[in-house]
């Protein structure tokens, strides 16, 4: 099968269409899902295919329709509940905690909500601090929800399919900054994991381990990395919670070392969980230190050279690989 | 009133049954928890019972029915186990949810009964959502929710009714209007005090009625649930009620006076409901007796279920996190 | 008989002070009835009787505070006195687990053997050699011993190649703490060359002279062994007639004191130096990437007589007079031989030429210094045969070489930089 040209935006929709035509029980509710066509036109056309009924529009209370949604999918059906940014997901968030992930738990294992929520998520685009958040670790923290992130066009195209049919609440982050980016996939790419971790890259000398955005990162840090003789390995996590601890405990046993990559800020991440991990399962494989390259703690500024510098670029990713491996 | 001209003798018995059953039920549990054989926070209904059994007796089993975190009463009006109730809230694995939620998380789901929450307000958008599957899967049954006018306050409220309104699903919102949220007067929290207004607003049908009397809540009740069964559309019924115990067992109750409570205590809903139904002739005083003894039974029995009942065994312990066997 | 018992009330009340009894010996109590009240962190709370029962006594006193689940009153049940008194054990673990606990205090001989062990720490910590987890793992399982070893890794920690490089001089050679110690100098410095030329001129005020050639003979050995692994090198070679350029400087030197007269490095320095014009890419250092640098700092390697290099940087030599290179190399060269030179022009230079001078090889194929991605060898000028305007003639022959790192540059390059240096020995005046 050959490959096809697609933007991460047209993978998330082409994604959300075949979940509609699969199933009639399956609809999308969000803020300007429908006549704006998307905050960022990821669901733009679908109104038209699909009626207001099943691409619908809600207004601005995020904890009042994602708590719907979580009805809706415990009574029998099973909306894909769009909360247009990360931004706003501090309003949901009682709901997704205290309802979605503790249902099931709370009820004996009687009540069990197959909801799947998507989240726009990033730094990027200058919209300073309070629309730059990265708060995947805040949801990765509670057990009962499944926490995945869409790192590449193959899993922008595949992921909303599995978490579909996971019965369990599944959060799917999506980076806004990334929507433009295009990339080849197989025209016949289909379904993909949410409960492993993938490598991206294999390499023998570091493993540089992350996930969303700063997948590509990596990888082109890794790019230039082998011009220098150094054969880096890059992780993507792809699911946040529960953590794939023994892909990524593999190949810090192969490489030794572990450089971590996120844009959420340093203190309690999901690189402070994974190097936990590290330390707790694979300590005498180390020959470094591991070593995390997060977000700088503070509210992410306006101006594009602050805000670069507020999150790990490549060349940050580079540098600290280079410094691991010669001190 | 309609409701009391077509109240049978076996519906008479069965409702003076259940208000009875109601309060010695948690009579029962406040000594049980003074002997620290249940924990954590314990909210009883006692004074409010009128409101759980005129509201739940309108409904077909296949409505949905979700309750606060006094809703022992709401469960048992559901007709979920008494033992399996005990059991929840002694933590055994017998109980209803299999002891992991206590006496704030009963479910059951082949009653349709969807808990027992107990974040103020936080199960509103959940029923709207109910509704909204029924609707979308055709069904023809409709989600009863109660909360207290606590949750009023919450923005959630706000939400979920507009939602409800908006969407246009078959929700029957209950307010059990007891007078405090936790110790905060009703006149120390909302500005406007009639929480059928704020229905209102939503453009949502909305009555208030005297939650103290058993008849006039059936009646209220039953005209609601055959609304939003027609309609398809929201409702919003107010009964104005009154716990007699304090908010949850760690209570001094500064914030009332005695002579409050014991004023409403005259409007006891279940003497009055026993009265009546005496004076109907609904029920004999040979009936009474052996209610009494019926009750002591089977209150005696879920008391023994509670206490035959197992822990769950530690190595299960992070069971019922994820389903089992997720699939793919 | 059963006793009424101090309730508790929630999971966060410990006990409670009895502030009135409601009820007198001999009362008959029903469920419901209000025995006491107890004053609670949450307030006064009244304390009702969930049986029929008679109060019997008192136990405890209007005032007292006693934990939940201790007695406060005796209870007769109303109907059988002989029935079996129900949970009257229940107390009863309560206080053992109390008196256990209180029995466990702490013992005097215990914390005597704390401080011993706490004094022993000390000095354990001075001898806790730095290793990676998995270095530690890889010496137990072959009996390495860390002391032998320095680290390479961050801070000096001992990494797993340290210890398989020690490893592998354990079996070339039996004897081997002095071949281990050799080799971990060299591993140290190889990774950190500059960090190690400074350290010869830091350890010259410092230490005695020994131990300074030593190092610098190690600082060669690790710069050079981290050229050849990582520098992909290639070569060029060109044979320039030397003849204009030597007659240029015999007639400059004839009007010149001996002090101030030219030596050929001079020319090629310079020569270097304005060819780097037609190929600025040579001029650099690799460094996660080509780094073009603005200055031409050309590093003059100068042999030391007890063996060993050293290559201090003739600064702006683009800039610089013939005259005035020829000066820096006057003040420069001694210095360099009595190891008084400063860290700063051991470590500026930005391309390297190595010159053997008369009497010694006809080529040389330099090793890059890294960071730097070329050297510029010069043979010795020999007389050799020569096509020179279509007539073959013995003329002075200079064969220059360059090598270049290969991921910097191509050969393209480095063929137009010596075509450079030709022209511009060939006119040596202009220089």
């Amino acid at each position: 099968m050959s490959d096809i040209k697609i933007t991460y935006r047209e993978a998330l929709k082409a994604g959300i269409r075949d979940a509609l035509l699969k199933e009639e029980r399956v609809f999308l509710m969000g803020e300007d899902v429908g006549r704006y066509g998307g905050a960022f036109a990821v669901s733009k056309g679908l109104l038209k295919e699909f009626g207001a009924d099943r691409i619908m529009d809600v207004p601005l209370s995020e904890a009042g329709f994602v708590g719907a949604g979580i009805g809706a999918a415990l009574a029998g059906v099973k909306p894909i509940v769009e909360v247009m940014t990360v931004n706003f997901a501090l309003l949901p968030m009682d709901q997704i905690v205290n309802n979605a992930a503790t249902l099931l738990h709370m009820s004996g294992g009687q009540i069990n909500v197959p909801l799947v929520i998507r989240i726009s998520a990033g730094i990027g685009k200058q919209l300073a601090a309070q629309h730059s958040h990265s708060w995947e670790p805040l949801f990765a923290h509670i057990p009962g929800l499944i926490v995945v992130s869409v790192g590449t066009h193959e899993d922008a195209r595949g992921m909303l399919h599995t978490a579909l049919e996971h019965p369990d609440p599944v959060i799917i982050f999506e980076y806004t900054s990334m929507l433009n980016l295009e990339a080849e996939i197989p025209a016949d790419a289909g379904p993909t994991n949410i409960s492993k971790a993938k490598i991206r890259r294999e390499g023998k000398d570091i493993s540089i381990i992350t996930y969303g955005i700063g997948v590509y990162k990596a990888l082109e840090a890794a790019n230039r990395l082998s011009e220098q003789g150094i054969d880096a390995e890059v992780i993507d996590l792809r699911v946040l919670r529960p953590l794939d601890e023994e892909s990524f405990i593999r190949s810090v046993t192969k490489t030794h070392r572990a450089l971590l990559v996120e844009e959420a800020w340093n203190t309690i991440n999901i690189s402070s969980e994974v190097s936990a991990r590290i330390m707790e399962k694979a300590f005498y494989e180390l020959d470094a230190p591991v070593k995390r390259l997060g977000g700088i703690e503070v509210p992410i500024p306006y101006p594009l050279h602050l805000e670069n510098a507020s999150v790990p670029q490549v060349e940050d990713i580079e540098n600290a690989v280079i410094k691991i491996l010669r001190p | 009133m309609e409701t009391k001209d077509k109240l049978s003798p076996e519906k008479a018995e069965k409702l003076l049954y259940q208000l009875l059953l109601m309060r010695k039920f948690e009579e029962k549990s406040a000594e049980l928890y003074t002997r620290e054989k249940i924990r954590g926070f314990l909210h009883l209904y006692t004074g409010e019972e009128a409101v759980a059994t005129g509201v739940i007796q309108a409904l077909k089993p296949e409505d949905n029915v979700l309750g606060t975190y006094r809703e022992h009463a709401h469960a048992l009006a559901r007709d979920v186990d008494a033992g399996a109730i005990m059991a929840e809230m002694y933590g055994k694995q017998e109980g209803c949810s299999r002891g992991r939620g206590g006496s704030m998380h009963i479910f059951d789901k082949e009653k349709n009964f969807f808990g027992g929450s107990a974040i103020v307000g936080g199960h509103l958008p959940i029923a709207t959502g109910m509704a909204l599957a029924s609707k979308k899967l055709k069904k023809d049954n409709i989600t009863l929710c109660f909360f207290g006018e606590g949750a009023a306050a919450e923005g959630i409220f706000h939400e979920a009714l507009n939602l409800a309104s908006l969407w246009k699903v078959p929700v029957l919102f209950v307010c059990e209007n007891n007078l405090y949220a936790m110790g905060t007067a009703l006149r120390f929290s909302h500005a406007v005090q009639e929480i059928e207004k704020k229905g209102q607003a939503y453009g949502i049908e909305s009555k208030a009625v005297d939650g103290m009397d058993l008849l006039k809540v059936m009646a209220a009740a039953n005209k609601a649930v055959e609304q939003v069964r027609n309609s398809g559309e929201p409702y919003l019924l107010v009964c104005n009620t009154y716990r007699f115990r304090a908010h949850s067992m760690f209570d001094a109750e500064l914030y009332r006076e005695k002579s409050e409570v014991e004023e409403w205590k005259k409007r006891d809903p279940i003497p009055k409901f026993r009265k009546y139904l005496l004076k109907e002739n609904l029920i004999s005083e040979t009936q009474l007796q052996e209610m009494e003894e019926k009750l002591e039974t089977e209150i005696q029995k879920a008391v023994e279920f509670a206490e035959a009942g197992t822990w769950e065994a530690k190595e299960e312990l992070t069971k019922f996190v994820y389903s089992e066997n997720p699939g793919s | 008989m059963k006793e009424f018992l101090m309730p508790s009330l929630g999971a966060d009340m410990e006990a409670g002070t009895l502030v009135e009894w409601k009820k007198k010996p001999g009362d008959q109590l029903k469920p419901g009835d209000i025995i006491a009240e107890v004053e609670t962190q949450k307030g006064l709370i009244e304390i009702e009787v969930f049986e029929a029962a008679i109060l019997e006594n008192y136990l405890i006193e209007e005032g007292d505070k006693v934990p939940v689940g201790a007695p406060m009153a005796k209870l007769r049940s109303e109907s059988i006195p002989g029935k079996i008194p129900e949970k009257d054990s229940e107390t009863h673990p309560i206080q053992e687990e109390e008196q256990a606990t209180e029995s466990e205090g702490p013992v005097p001989s215990d914390s005597i053997s704390e401080e011993t062990s706490s004094k022993e720490k000390p000095s354990e910590e001075k001898h806790r050699i730095k290793a990676s987890p998995l270095a530690r793992s890889i010496a137990e399982k072959h009996n390495v011993d860390l002391n032998n070893l320095k680290g390479t890794g961050e801070g000096g920690a001992i990494i797993k190649a340290d210890v398989e490089q020690a490893m592998a001089g354990q079996k070339e050679a039996p004897k081997q703490t002095p071949e281990t110690g050799a080799l971990k100098d060299v591993m140290k410095k190889k990774t950190e060359p500059e960090t190690a030329s400074k350290q010869v001129i830091k350890s010259r005020t410092s230490t005695s002279k020994p131990g300074q050639q030593e190092s610098i003979r190690a600082a060669v050995a690790a710069a050079m062994s981290r050229s050849n692994q990582d520098i992909p090198h290639y070569y060029l070679e060109k044979k320039i007639d030397m003849l204009a350029a030597l007659n240029w400087i015999k007639e400059t030197n004839r009007q010149r004191e001996i002090s101030e007269r030219l030596l050929p490095a001079v020319l090629f320095i310079k020569a270097v130096a304005k060819a780097l014009d037609s190929a600025p890419a040579l001029n650099a250092v690799w460094d996660n990437g080509l780094q073009f640098k603005n200055e031409v700092n050309i590093g003059f390697v100068i042999s030391l007589r007890a063996g060993g290099l050293l290559v201090p940087a003739i600064r702006n030599a683009d800039t610089k007079s013939v005259d005035e290179i020829m000066a820096a190399l006057n003040d420069m060269i001694p210095r360099a031989r009595a190891l008084k030179l400063r860290s700063s022009e051991l470590s500026d230079s930005t391309i390297t030429i190595t010159s053997l001078g008369e009497n010694g090889a006809d080529k040389v194929f330099g090793v890059i210094y890294p960071p730097q991605v070329a050297i510029i060898g010069f043979g010795s000028i020999t007389d050799q045969p020569l096509v020179h305007e279509g007539m073959l003639a013995i003329r002075p022959v200079l064969q220059v070489t360059l090598a270049g790192d290969h991921r910097a540059t191509d050969g393209l390059t480095g063929s137009r930089f010596l075509q450079a240096l030709n022209n511009h020995l060939q006119n040596p005046e202009k220089l």
